[in-house]
């Protein structure tokens, strides 16, 4: 990307094995989920994770637009994946470019793995995820919002998906690339996972990395995962969970 | 049954009340919802804000880049608003090209901002006729719960009263230094309901509006823009009624742009 003040690659890797912002090498940025964060979506969810904001929305299962895409025997998914113009430091054109098309179908994908989207032929469910401040990673934080907001649908699904990125950067495999990491690092490696199956549905990859890395690499990611599997189930828990004596409050 | 159906018995019902002076939430005809404020949303941005009025929830961030003037005006910087209805922020809002609500919210903006001369435009001038700040205001509707303009001009304001030209970044000079705002315009916008003008509408009081009527007004007691949507008519009486509750409401909405909330 190459930010105009951007002069110099940082170290990204302290002697003491430490990260730009303190982290160790495999440890992920503070991440906040809130289910159900707007009011006229069918389901919606609103992630911080790092400096990422992220919110999603679901509508349907409801009518196929364009008409033509509408299937006989099950749901489709559409996907739009948008970044706001102010989320980046150069401004973003607004509008669909390449990157955002083929994130939104490599998105769309993952979650055509799990959702029993034969449960509503001849309709769609459409996921629309809005990156309002961008700080690497937001394929992945935008496939956790959605995910999350689907379940706030009711959308029937084998698996929540929890995602990451994994990257290297001065020289180590690393967890939760941010950005400097991500502009300067060596190797980027988004992927999503179904954690009841253990199993990926989206695995990207650019950079350059050894065979022993990659393996490297994807045991760090899943065991990513599944952490932030546990702060989309809470979020869901925090959203709709009813302590005896209360039902009805929410 | 049907999105149409429930619509039009919903509309039925507003019109019931109003004709009782009355609104489904509760509210008085000259009450807004509550407003909130929060300065400094997107980081990303060089000013932003997230607006909230009542389930209506609209973010607007501010980019200054450095780019070329217009050739008939030299001296003068570049303002450009765009407001995105994103599909996200309601069921009634597809993806593809701006649609005209989404063409009027940003014009309707966009005139009040420039109006208003809330931005002293030959001030973004770096060089004349070369090198000018370009300053980009973009809205995004994230919860479209009715009346998107005013949230949408409160955004705005409210990004650009806490905006910074990023001028070291840019090499243009030493330091980055606050954007001088001059005016504060905010807008206001009211609906015909029957024989009673609400303002603040609800998406659904929207729907069953015959008229909307919006006017922005500024600090120094101008009307600096208006605009008539929806089908339906407006006397001259209710006109100069609405402007008076119009400045009233902006003094307290100015307030709540620049600083605290209410």
């Amino acid at each position: 990307m190459g930010s105009v003040g951007a002069k110099d690659v940082p170290v990204l890797l302290s002697p003491e094995g430490l990260r730009i912002d303190g982290r160790r090498v495999d440890e992920l940025r503070p991440i906040k989920i809130q289910a159900g964060a707007l009011k006229h979506a069918d389901g919606s969810a609103f992630v911080e994770w790092g400096a990422n904001k992220v919110m999603a929305a679901v509508y349907g299962p409801r009518e196929v637009h364009p008409r033509h895409l509408q299937q006989n025997t099950k749901a489709v998914i559409q996907c739009k994946y948008n970044m706001a113009a102010f989320s980046v430091d150069e401004r973003k054109r607004p509008g669909l470019d390449r990157r955002s098309q083929e994130i939104s179908k490599v998105i769309a994908e993952a979650f055509e793995s799990v959702v029993f989207a034969e449960e509503f032929p001849r309709t769609s469910i459409d996921v629309y995820i809005e990156v309002l401040q961008a700080n690497a990673g937001t394929r992945c934080a935008g496939l956790v919002a959605a995910s999350v907001a689907l379940a706030d649908a009711g959308i029937p699904m084998a698996d929540l998906l929890p995602a990451v990125a994994v990257g290297k950067a001065g020289g180590a495999i690393i967890l939760d690339l941010k950005k400097e990491e991500d502009n300067f690092g060596e190797a980027d490696l988004p992927m999503a996972l179904v954690p009841q199956s253990g199993r990926l549905v989206l695995l990207q990859m650019e950079g350059h990395m050894t065979r022993e890395e990659l393996s490297k690499a994807l045991d760090l990611g899943v065991k990513g995962c599944r952490d932030i599997y546990e702060v989309m189930k809470q979020a869901l828990r925090d959203r709709y969970m009813v302590t005896p004596g209360q039902e009805g409050a929410a | 049954m049907s999105e149409e159906v429930t619509a039009e018995i919903l509309t039925t019902h507003i019109l019931d009340l109003a004709g009782k002076g009355k609104r489904l939430d509760g509210r008085a005809a000259d009450e807004y919802r509550k407003i909130t404020v929060e300065h400094g949303f997107v980081t990303t941005a060089d000013g932003s804000a997230l607006v909230r009025i009542g389930e209506t929830a609209v973010l607007s961030g501010i980019k200054l880049e450095p780019g070329k003037p217009f050739p008939d005006t030299p001296n003068a910087g570049v303002l450009t608003t765009n407001a995105e209805l994103i599909p996200l922020s309601s069921p009634v809002f597809e993806p593809g090209p701006p649609q005209p609500g989404a063409i009027e919210v940003s014009r309707v903006v966009d005139r009040a901002i420039r109006a208003a001369e809330t931005i002293d435009l030959t001030r973004l001038c770096v060089t004349p006729g070369e090198k000018t700040w370009v300053c980009y205001v973009d809205i995004h509707v994230l919860d479209h719960g009715g009346n998107l303009i005013d949230a949408a001009l409160l955004a705005a304001l409210g990004a650009l009263t806490h905006a910074t030209v990023p001028a070291k970044r840019f090499g243009i000079a030493e330091a980055d230094y606050p954007l001088e705002v001059l005016h504060l315009p905010v807008e206001c916008t009211f609906v015909r309901l029957g024989e009673t003008i609400m303002v603040d509408p609800t998406f659904d009081e929207e729907r069953a509006a015959q008229g909307r009527l919006t006017i922005a007004t500024d600090e120094t007691g101008r009307i600096v823009a208006m605009q008539k949507g929806l089908v339906g008519a407006f006397s001259p009486e209710d006109i100069k009624a609405m402007v008076e509750r119009a400045f009233a409401h902006g003094e307290r909405m100015r307030a709540i742009a620049k600083g605290g909330n209410a």
